[in-house]
């Protein structure tokens, strides 16, 4: 009768997915990244407030998605891996080289792993650029959306982005397809987190619900 | 990974596709792809019409299992108009919708089709109203619908207005529509368009060659 009581809540026994919306997006001078916050373990909210943009080097970040555990340990690696070549290249290293080392462990333990990394960051050779790493695959983009809130603003992002757009375009361009995936993905929501990385240095920014961009129906 | 699966898990010809209705000031527009599949890998048709006209001033499209969905608006045709005649008076579009929502609800079991009806008449002018699966009914300013509605829901958010123009709102469904075939590969081919108005009904297709380009094409 009082089996019941001593049962686990279903939270503790499913795994622990960022099911979420990320993008980034490269403009001339750098790259703008960002998140949502949620962090879910099948119908749970185990973490609201989660970053979902990693350093991977001063200027260059990762956006995570899918299996929170996989992703955060392939951003950890992928981050040491880069300390150990800058030094023994003697600067800093190229967004095709982090993207490269991350695609490397996404393509080794394809089967393994189920986690989605986005790559953006600025380098002296190439500017600002975005890399894709879905199942092993690196591809250069001018920009990239992932996460499971992503399929909700594909035609969003089709109709909006244009060539060329400045600093403060990319960061409401992001800003906005954050806003619209929170809206419609139950598994996106909380706060968005963007992240700004330029010649300078990364600027980090916290955009909290109530200050998010509204749409019609709110 | 979190991968979004739509829900073609119909046998046989499913027309898994993207419809949607978008009301105006003064009528509603109702608009659809034209392509029809088998199981995602085989075009059964390319210019299917999904837009059924079920009365003078009221249409409605469907999404998920093309037999159902024939089967339904057939009985719902013959229903409306007997309502109608013994009404003495064109339908409301909310009876329309009614009529489907009874079918899809009753038979929930055994169906898998949902409806998007959109109409005018002369009690409440433009209306939207979609059954969804089960056989809920419910009002809405614009919805949309079928498998490659997903890929648009930030779209039609950002860009939706209340009380648009004809022209806005063609351009506005026309480009919803667009994106959409851009990004599911089950929906595709022409774009069909319905404009009703108390005026009457006319029907705008645009060919593939002229739907609009976006950023990567």
């Amino acid at each position: 009768m009082f089996d019941d009581l001593s049962s686990q809540p279903a939270w503790l026994s499913e795994e622990v997915k960022t099911g979420t919306t990320i993008i980034a997006i490269g403009f001339e001078g750098g790259v703008v990244l960002g998140s949502d916050s949620r962090v879910s373990a099948g119908a749970s909210v185990v973490n609201r407030v989660m970053n979902k943009l990693s350093p991977l080097h001063d200027k260059i970040y990762c956006a995570l998605s899918g299996s929170a555990a996989d992703a955060q340990t392939i951003a950890e690696i992928v981050n040491y891996q880069l300390d150990v070549h800058s030094v023994e290249v003697g600067e800093d290293p190229l967004v095709r080289s982090a993207a490269t080392l991350v695609k490397n462990i996404s393509y080794k333990y394809k089967e393994e792993l189920s986690a989605h990394l986005i790559v953006g960051g600025w380098d002296r050779r190439g500017g600002g650029q975005v890399y894709v790493t879905l199942n092993g695959l690196l591809s250069k983009q001018p920009f990239a959306i992932g996460g499971s809130g992503s399929s909700y603003i594909y035609g969003f992002v089709d109709a909006e982005y244009r060539k060329g757009m400045s600093r403060r375009e990319c960061q409401e361009f992001v800003v906005n397809a954050l806003t619209l995936a929170m809206n419609r993905d139950g598994s996106s929501g909380g706060v968005a987190y963007i992240v700004t990385v330029d010649e300078n240095g990364a600027e980090e920014k916290c955009i909290l619900g109530n200050e998010l961009p509204t749409f019609f129906d709110q | 990974m979190d991968r979004h699966s739509t829900n073609s898990k119909v046998n046989g010809v499913s027309t898994g596709t993207t419809i949607l209705a978008v009301k105006f000031n003064g009528g509603v527009i109702i608009g659809s792809d034209s392509r029809a599949s088998i199981g995602g890998s085989f075009v059964s048709s390319k210019v299917i019409n999904k837009l059924i006209q079920v009365h003078d001033r009221i249409f409605c499209c469907i999404a998920g299992s093309l037999a159902d969905a024939q089967a339904i608006t057939k009985m719902a045709k013959f229903q409306l108009s007997l309502h109608s005649i013994q009404m003495e008076s064109p339908p409301l579009v909310k009876a329309a919708a009614s009529i489907l929502k009874e079918l899809c609800y009753n038979n929930k079991e055994e169906l898998q089709a949902g409806f998007i009806t959109a109409g005018w008449d002369r009690k409440k002018g433009p209306q939207v109203y979609t059954v969804s699966l089960g056989g809920m009914l419910l009002s809405q300013p614009f919805t949309i619908g079928g498998s490659g509605s997903t890929y648009i829901y930030g779209y039609v958010d950002a860009k939706y207005k209340p009380d648009m123009s004809r022209e806005e709102c063609l351009q506005f469904a026309t480009n919803a529509l667009s994106l959409a075939i851009g990004r599911d590969n089950v929906s595709g081919g022409v774009v069909h368009l319905v404009v009703i108005t108390e005026d009457g009904v006319e029907h705008v297709v645009v060919p593939g060659d002229k739907l609009p380009r976006f950023h990567d094409e």
